[in-house]
């Protein structure tokens, strides 16, 4: 026993020592760690960063062969002409156009379909449905543009046989189905998240549900709701499959949603899918048209995200 | 009983009652708008496409002739990408995860790496393929190879790694890091030992999620100039290569010159939808055999 408990004492002497050497171990990998796991962190701030600076730079590049002034408020864009021209207003016009198409079908119906999930459907139901609809926007944008291209067009035209073979209409319709989950799900989440007791008191004063959905709960939940519509209209505008297959590659400057048009995004397609020649203008005109989406969409993005900072009713 | 009616709030109160009912119908039938939609264009890709997949559509190679064009090329090129995304993807993802979550301190430029991260999230994907390929194409001069496109993806939906990371570091529970801290672990120790296993299902879920977007992305690959092209297998990472999405989008082009195309999409979208369909069922069974047991 003796003999024992004298070589636990040196196992343990020894233990003590050998953990010293590998704490000194530890503490260094203690030390490097955190510098390297900074550095992983910081490649998120340093894509931002590329991404600015690519476009800000061949943006630059280009503004020094166009005028800002032209490229903004040209209605004609002919970069493969003779005599190019750059005006981007037909692009910015055909996104517009088509996001708001989007909202025009995806706002209500999304709307509507939050006020059930959150109002009307029992937890079951709306365990069940709420998944199902989820997988809508889990569906690759590629197949959605397939659908318009070759389903919703077609279907469009025996109704209306005005309508040209590539519009903004099927694309903006398909692209409004996209985003039905999304502002339904953020709406409904604004919409759960007031309290019980404000319809607790609507109801002890006599109103029917619906009564409480539009007096109590809706005005309650404005401010996200707003801001899943905004979001929903940045998500339209950066959008690019969907339009690029369906709406065609006519530089319109129309309103008429029955015929073709071109977004931002698809004009960012067809320049980069084609051979511009690294160095062209028309190749620095991707990057400016580039930039002029991504401003569109942080601003977006920014705007829904202040509006639901800065209306957010506290309860 | 001057004030109270009986009979007129009855009335009144049927009215109202009946309009509750018909705006929850309303509200009902607006929710299955979509989901009408969703059927719609499954029957519909399906009942186009699924005479067409047998095992030469499978193995063969790509054709201008419909009868014999295989989707050999596409599904190879997929799936080297999906080798380059998981590990960057990961790597870069729980990195920064953990150093948000556990190492950062509560200040400036935490909040900057967050607030970017959620910026990034709202950037067009077509944007993404810009920087692609102006720093991985030609700056680093790659060409519009599965490196690029892979490294392109991966920067695409990391926001989506990371939040959902993070999410699943949060949801250890304390005490278990606690535990680790007082039988004397370092730091690293505690990631290394508890940390990272107890939250790995977490991880992996969000990571075969955002891997699942990643397969079906197609803007950034056609700003890269990804063909499809009659190519020959890719067999590395510095090999051009086309995927299942861009052969989608060639196939969906030209139906309009060759009516076969269509179905072709069609078939290759049911191939797609598949391989997106297993990878969710994968991530749900992740999350619900692992869920809760510390």
């Amino acid at each position: 026993m003796a003999a024992n408990s004298e070589s636990n004492r040196v196992n343990v002497k020894e233990m003590i020592n050998k953990n010293k050497n590998g704490k000194n171990m530890s503490n260094l990998t203690d030390a490097v760690v955190p510098a390297i796991l900074f550095m992983i962190a910081l490649i998120s701030v340093l894509t931002t960063i590329g991404i600015i600076y690519t476009l800000l730079s061949e943006a630059i590049e280009f503004f020094r062969r166009v005028p800002i002034w032209d490229f903004f408020t040209g209605t004609v864009l002919r970069p493969l002409s003779q005599n190019p021209e750059f005006g981007i207003l037909p692009l910015i016009n055909g996104t517009i156009i088509s996001s708001l198409i989007a909202i025009f079908v995806a706002g209500p119906i999304g709307i509507m379909t939050a006020v059930y999930l959150s109002e009307y459907a029992t937890d079951k139901l709306r365990r069940t449905l709420k998944p199902m609809l989820e997988i809508l926007a889990g569906i690759p944008t590629i197949v959605y543009g397939f659908f318009a291209f070759t389903f919703v067009t077609p279907v469009i035209r025996a109704i209306f046989p005005a309508v040209e073979a590539t519009n903004i209409l099927s694309p903006g319709l398909i692209m409004g189905v996209m985003i039905i989950p999304m502002i339904a799900s953020l709406s409904e989440d604004a919409m759960t998240s007031v309290p019980n007791s404000m319809r607790e008191g609507a109801l002890a004063l006599g109103a029917t549900k619906l009564e409480i959905t539009f007096k109590v709960v809706i005005p309650a939940a404005l401010s996200g709701i707003i801001s899943s519509f905004v979001l929903g209209i940045s998500r339209a505008i950066g959008e690019t499959m969907i339009v690029t297959i369906a709406s065609g590659s006519s530089k319109n400057f129309t309103f008429d949603i029955t015929q073709s048009m071109q977004t931002m995004t698809a004009y960012i397609v067809e320049v980069a899918g084609g051979d511009a020649p690294a160095g062209s203008t028309i190749y620095y005109s991707l990057y400016a048209v580039a930039l002029t989406l991504f401003v569109f969409t942080l601003m977006m993005n920014l705007l829904a995200r202040y509006v639901s900072r800065k209306f957010r009713e506290e309860y | 009983m001057k004030y109270v009616d009986a009979s007129l709030v009855k009335k009144r109160l049927n009215t109202r009652l009946l309009k509750n009912s018909l705006f929850k119908s309303l509200f009902f039938l607006a929710t299955l708008f979509g989901l009408v939609v969703l059927a719609v264009l499954i029957i519909r890709v399906v009942t186009q496409g699924i005479g067409w997949i047998d095992w030469n559509f499978l193995t063969g190679r790509l054709s201008t002739d419909a009868d014999r064009a295989g989707i050999m090329g596409p599904l190879l090129g997929t799936s080297w990408l999906m080798l380059v995304v998981i590990p960057v993807t990961l790597f870069l993802g729980v990195g920064t995860a953990i150093y948000l979550e556990l190492y950062a301190k509560k200040g400036k430029l935490q909040s900057i790496i967050a607030t970017n991260i959620s910026n990034l999230a709202g950037v067009p994907s077509i944007v993404y393929g810009l920087l692609g390929l102006t720093v991985f194409v030609r700056a680093m001069d790659f060409g519009n190879v599965v490196l690029a496109g892979g490294l392109t993806l991966s920067l695409l939906v990391l926001p989506i790694v990371i939040v959902s990371a993070q999410e699943a570091i949060r949801a250890v529970p304390d005490h278990l890091s606690e535990a680790s801290y007082g039988m004397g672990a370092t730091k690293w120790q505690t990631v290394k030992n508890i940390l990272l296993p107890t939250a790995l299902p977490g991880i992996l879920t969000g990571a075969i999620l955002a891997l699942s977007r990643a397969i079906g992305e197609t803007a950034p690959l056609t700003v890269l100039g990804i063909p499809a092209l009659l190519l020959p297998f890719p067999e590395g990472l510095f090999d051009t290569f086309t995927a299942l999405p861009m052969q989608i989008y060639y196939w969906t082009l030209d139906s309009s010159l060759v009516d076969e195309y269509a179905y072709l999409a069609s078939a290759t979208i049911i191939i797609l939808l598949v391989l997106m369909f297993l990878l969710n069922a994968i991530a749900v069974f992740i999350r619900n055999k692992f869920q809760h047991r510390y």
